[in-house]
């Protein structure tokens, strides 16, 4: 369900002689990042703009603590290079506002809370599709979404309410 | 009194393999060009570690309210997920009768909060919460004397509520009566403290979870920070013959001993550094997944003294039984996985060492520290943020070594945050274990006999509570092949596992009800209680591949149902679970809810299909693609009912509610199908995940 997003225009470095600098538009800003392209979104968005919230899980797109948007779609940021990114509107955790977040407070569906940023960012992209999902969809939506503290139930009772709150 | 580690025996095999000889600079390659050939010097083991603790009764120890009133607790638990933070502010705020919102809980900090051996064995709530407790309940009669000293007024008619202290037309916030100065108190042995109130807190610095504002460990950055890597050897015990290393521009590269490492600008950075590095090892024969428990079977000495328990005589036991049994259990290694893989930040300066670490043991990571740099542990500080999950897997520090290592060499703050291969492969795992018992019931469903012999897993909650007059339970330490350390709940899964299992099929030999079958053999009223509350709210009796276990540990009662289908010809779905959990007084019942919620969501990993598989010194299977966890889809309804028992104190609750699964399910396939799985996990060992 999600697609390793290919690296785009390769318009960086191809031949090593280009300068490094890619441009990102993150949570709205524009940033100029200086950086070999094939370097992960993952690790320009955490060592290079401080924006933590997105994690490192396995780095292979299995558990999807490090989901971002891109242009509005759910993506595995430790497997997307910087390059398949440029010229594209990214949206992190930290640019997230939705009832979700309220949702999964009210629900306390968290416990040690690192996977929390990624059920939402992937979360939020199944209600923008579908404000409505049914359980069977949120389960098939959510599955590349790992919580080792088993709070899934919790998370989905969530996704539900802002469902409804939403509507 | 001084705290007891019981059932944590395997935390001394989980020692770290780091001693630097930080006199013979092997090499730091920094800038410049150049090749270097470095011959490497033999890794050694050491350590031991406390073994007790006495925690200080000097109350300024514990807590401190500022003038503005707010009160500053001091703890050495870490908050991994379990929810400590809330339920230990909770404590406090009922004990010292002061908003939630204005106490500061001060976790796991080597400089700030007193010793604490760890955050483990499910201490935090009889222990810590206990002394919280009796500091805030010291903290509370001081403020009182105080202000009946300060107003010249009947201490007996002043009262305290809300963070105040009230007298008739006269109130004083705490800061105001303390003006900030310490609260020199001694909290005496006479101190005596409330029950919990029992109320669903709502879970304490949330908010900063869902805007991913909160900091982990791994997300702690510092000025000048490198990333640093580590280069593994190829299979455990290979020893490194010989290391070539092209020196790179802005990047050190460390070399001492086994250890080689780099640091880098970036983590992109650094592993590219790492792939250039060009090692030779020297590798052993190691023994494999295949012949594990042979192996297991092979290397287990005689029982250590006090290990084994026995009482009355087997032989009589069986002699006396009309139907006798004999059965084999295994139990796999698994790995704990935490999301947040072991990471550590480590910065020098002027001789001092600030490390930031996810650890369930932040002063034996110091003392770890203080070994591998020959330090004294009073210039290391060691502060753990609020953890992605242990789950009883961040015990030791190596990752807090590494970063240590690395950023001595640099000069600079050095990050090391372990791949989920270097997690899945250098970390240590629960212990595999093989199950032997022997029995004998007599027709009218007496059991007579039970013997129980555990090989490796370990001896938490060996001992039942069936009341059987012959009986022995021993555990076989035995030689393991892969590290193996602490894990939530420890060996009682595995003894869970194989006992209730066994009480199944002694239940379904005699074709009696298995419920009925237990209730006959138990005469506990705690572990009755919820054997009926559990059966009860399942609705147990009806329906087909329906299962049933029940037990005991750390202090806290438990009893699961379980019923199955088969999903496919060779595939079982878990369609519904609910399970009754008694841990004395409930302190939050929302987050006790979800701790039992989730411990069955992990259990069901463990049950079905999570394994390492190993061959000759390597993990086959690394990788969240390769080893299956528990996802949405693998999710049955869940359903926790509490059985709550105000008047007794709380146990913790973090780690018993995961016993329960594996057999309830064991029991409900067969229930299902007459087929008996004697093996966790219990489905295909080979299963590959479909997820993702």
């Amino acid at each position: 369900m999600y697609s390793i997003p290919r690296a785009g225009r390769r318009t960086l470095c191809d031949n090593g002689l280009m300068p490094r600098v890619t441009e990102l538009t993150v949570n709205g800003a524009r940033r100029r990042i200086d950086a070999d392209p094939e370097r992960t979104l993952l690790s320009v968005l955490r060592d290079g703009l401080d924006l933590t919230g997105t994690k490192y899980g396995c780095g292979e797109g299995q558990c999807g603590a490090c989901t971002v948007l891109l242009d509005g779609q759910p993506v595995r940021s430790c497997i997307t290079p910087l390059s398949a990114a440029a010229g594209k509107q990214i949206t992190t955790i930290e640019g997230i506002h939705h009832p979700l977040q309220d949702a999964l407070l009210e629900a306390d569906a968290m416990q040690c809370g690192y996977c929390t940023p990624g059920m939402i960012v992937s979360g939020v992209a199944l209600l923008n599709k579908n404000p409505n999902p049914s359980r069977e969809e949120i389960v098939r939506h959510m599955n590349g979404n790992i919580c080792r503290c088993g709070t899934y139930l919790r998370i989905i009772a969530a996704i539900q309410k802002a469902a409804q709150s939403h509507a | 009194m001084p705290e007891q580690i019981e059932t944590e025996r395997y935390e001394l095999a989980a020692r770290p393999a780091y001693r630097f000889d930080l006199d013979r600079r092997d090499f730091i390659g920094l800038l410049g060009g150049g090749l270097l050939i470095v011959f490497s010097a033999s890794a050694q083991e050491r350590g031991r570690f406390r073994q007790s603790e006495q925690l200080p009764q000097d109350l300024d120890a514990w807590l401190h309210i500022g003038e503005d009133g707010a009160v500053s607790v001091y703890t050495g638990k870490t908050e991994v997920g379990q929810n400590i933070r809330t339920s230990l502010s909770q404590a406090i705020s009922e004990e010292l009768h002061c908003p939630i919102g204005s106490i500061k809980l001060v976790m796991a900090d080597t400089a700030l909060t007193p010793y604490d051996m760890g955050t483990f064995g499910s201490r935090s709530t009889p222990t810590m919460a206990l002394q919280l407790r009796r500091a805030a309940a010291t903290a509370r009669e001081t403020l009182l004397d105080l202000a009946a000293e300060q107003w010249m007024v009947d201490r007996a008619k002043l009262t305290v509520a809300d963070g105040k202290i009230v007298s008739v037309g006269k109130s004083a916030g705490f800061g105001e009566l303390t003006k900030g100065q310490k609260l020199t108190k001694t909290i005496g042995r006479e101190v005596t403290v409330a029950r919990p109130l029992g109320q669903s807190v709502a879970k304490l610095a949330a908010r900063d979870i869902v805007t991913g504002k909160r900091k982990y460990a791994s997300d702690i950055t510092r000025p000048g920070m490198l990333y640093g890597r580590v280069l593994r050897p190829p299979a455990f015990g290979a020893s490194l013959v010989k290391l070539e290393a092209e020196t790179l521009t802005g990047v050190t590269v460390v070399h001492d001993g086994d250890f080689v490492g780099v640091a880098a600008a970036d983590t992109h950075a650094a592993a590219n550094a790492l792939s250039q590095l060009k090692a030779e090892w020297k590798q052993a024969p190691q023994p494999s997944g295949d012949e594990l428990y042979e192996y297991l079977k092979k290397t287990a000495g005689a029982a250590e003294p006090g290990e084994g328990q026995t009482h009355g005589s087997i032989e009589e036991g069986l002699a006396a039984a009309d139907v006798k049994l004999h059965a084999t259990y295994t139990v796999a290694y698994i790995a704990h996985a935490p999301l947040e893989t072991r990471n550590a930040v480590a910065e020098w300066e002027e001789g001092k060492l600030t490390v930031w670490t996810g650890t369930q043991r932040p002063f034996g990571v110091r003392s770890e520290l203080a070994a591998a740099f020959s330090i004294p542990e009073d210039r290391i500080r060691v502060i753990v943020p609020d953890a992605g999950a242990a789950y009883g897997g961040k015990h030791s520090g190596e990752y807090a070594v590494e970063a240590a290592r690395l950023a001595k060499a640099a000069g600079k703050p050095v990050k090391v945050v372990w791949s989920r291969e270097e997690e899945f492969t250098w970390s240590y795992f629960r212990p595999a274990g093989v199950i032997e018992v022997s029995s004998g019931v007599r027709r009218d469903g007496t059991i007579t006999a039970w013997d129980f012999h555990n090989y490796n897993s370990g001896g938490s909650a060996i001992q039942g509570l069936y009341d059987i007059p012959h009986q022995r339970n021993v555990f076989h330490p035995a030689k393991s092949p892969l590290r193996q350390g602490s894990y939530r709940g420890l060996a009682a899964t595995a003894n869970h596992f194989a006992r209730e299992s066994h009480i199944d099929e002694l239940a379904r030999e005699l074709k009696m009800d298995p419920l009925e079958f237990r209730l006959k053999n138990i005469k506990d009223a705690r572990l009755r209680a919820v054997l009926q509350a559990a059966a009860d709210r399942f609705g147990w009796g009806h329906g087909k591949g329906i299962g049933i276990s029940c037990g005991f540990e750390k202090g806290s009662y438990i009893a699961t149902c379980a019923q199955v289908e088969a999903a496919a010809a060779d595939r079982i779905r878990i369609l519904r679970v609910v399970e009754a959990f008694e841990c004395g007084a409930v302190v939050n019942p929302n987050h006790l809810k979800n701790q039992i919620e989730g411990a069955v969501a992990m259990a069901v990993g463990g049950a079905l299909f999570e394994h390492i598989r190993f061959n000759d010194g390597r993990i086959l299977n690394p990788r969240f693609s390769l080893y299956r966890v528990p996802r949405f889809s693998d999710m049955p309804e869940i359903e926790a009912v509490l059985v709550d028992r105000p008047d007794l104190p709380s146990a913790g609750a973090g780690e018993t509610p995961i016993v329960g699964l594996a057999p309830a399910v064991a029991n409900a396939i067969f229930d299902l199908n007459g087929t008996r799985l004697r093996s966790m996990p219990l489905q295909s060992a080979r299963e590959v995940p479909t997820a993702g």
